[in-house]
């Protein structure tokens, strides 16, 4: 009976990291915009792999009788990588797409955004 | 906190806890190991970070990270919806300014993280002076909320934290 | 009832790996090809773990674990190039 649950419970898990995998990618292809495409992989993507590195955890402590907790490192990775990468991906757009510029919101009293900033500067140095 | 020889020992469990974690082996052998890496790396490093953070309670860390662990499932649950049921121009998404009262730069570093990582919103950029998140929302009708809702739930529990 | 469900994980992560190749195709931007990529990364992350349930072996976390690595590099490279022009200055 407990063998049955925790092949259920693994079962499961595998199926609800591989659904929302697959709504990360499809949101992907399916968003309009950059910015709004962004949103899907970084969040979906996370909790899909955080649930199939558990039910591997739990498949290799259960059904193998194997103590495995080197998934816990990649989930942990992936937790800290995941805002780093979607940080650096919307900066670049925003410095390469002067047509969102008018949406954003004014902070000239704190010096503009960092990544504008960086860009008007570059055209100091680069026309003198 | 920390000797001239134990500069951090905090670092020093986590990579002996890392170390074990890649050998995927709780032994003896590697728990020393991975003890004496730890107190060989944070010496050889120690010159290249001066600065390291100053934690006025760090217990409340516990607290905070079962706060974002549980938003992260609420977030992609919600984000799912979103994405599966809703077409993708009736998504009401725009940029919103998130005003910070923190000044601790690992702090900033560890709210745009949470930011990111929860509910339908991203953190975009920072002001050039660090005192403000540029933040975009997938789907909202009052940005005043969210920010509020941010600021109230994130920042106020990292506040606490860091001195 | 694990063999099953590895099945349809094996179905829907290569599904959405032909959706991030749809993305990688079509992506107006070069920065939608970035995140394709890296979506491609964290599912191909996906596909290694449930491998290596379907197989029962351990070895291929290891494989995981440095494509994890270097896939978050090579994303974090590409979007310093285009913010920046260089990758190193």
């Amino acid at each position: 009976m407990m063998a049955w649950i925790a092949e259920l419970l693994i079962a499961g898990l595998l199926i609800v990291g591989a659904f929302f995998l697959l709504v990360g990618s499809f949101g992907l292809a399916k968003l309009p915009d950059m910015m709004r495409r962004l949103h899907a992989p970084t969040k979906a993507t996370t909790l899909g792999i955080g649930a199939l590195l558990i039910a591997s955890m739990l498949y290799f402590l259960i059904v193998l009788g194997l103590f495995s907790f080197h998934e816990l490192l990649i989930t942990l990775f992936l937790f800290i990588t995941a805002p780093v990468t979607a940080h650096l991906v919307s900066k670049a757009y925003l410095l390469r797409h002067l047509a969102l510029r008018k949406d954003l919101p004014d902070v000239e009293a704190s010096g503009g955004w960092a990544t504008l900033g960086q860009a008007s500067q570059d055209r100091q140095r680069h026309e003198p | 906190m920390g000797t001239r020889f134990l500069p951090q020992p905090i670092l020093t469990l986590v990579i002996a806890g890392v170390w074990m974690a890649l050998a995927n082996d709780v032994s003896l052998g590697h728990a020393v190991l991975g003890l004496a890496l730890g107190l060989v790396i944070p010496l050889v490093t120690q010159a290249y970070w001066p600065e390291r953070p100053r934690f006025k309670n760090p217990w409340r860390i516990i607290d905070f990270t079962l706060v974002v662990l549980w938003d992260i499932v609420v977030s992609n649950i919600q984000v799912a919806q979103l994405v599966l049921f809703r077409r993708g121009d009736s998504l009401r998404s725009q940029f919103v300014r998130v005003p910070l009262a923190l000044t601790n730069a690992e702090a900033i570093t560890i709210l745009a993280g949470t930011i990111t990582m929860t509910p339908g919103t991203i953190s975009a950029d920072l002001s050039a002076d660090g005192t403000a998140i540029l933040v975009h929302c997938l789907e909202t009708d009052d940005p005043d909320g969210t920010v509020n809702a941010i600021k109230e739930r994130y920042e106020r529990r990292l506040m606490e934290i860091f001195a | 009832m694990i063999a099953t469900a590895c099945v349809i994980a094996f179905v829907a992560i290569s599904l959405s790996l032909l959706l991030n190749l749809y993305r990688l195709a079509v992506g107006p931007h070069a920065l939608d090809r970035v995140l394709a990529l890296d979506t491609m990364v964290i599912n191909s992350i996906g596909l290694i773990v449930v491998l290596g349930i379907w197989f029962g072996v351990t070895i291929f976390f290891e494989a995981a674990l440095l494509f994890a690595m270097v896939g978050f590099l090579s994303t974090v490279a590409f979007c310093k190039y285009l913010l920046r022009g260089n990758v190193i200055e």
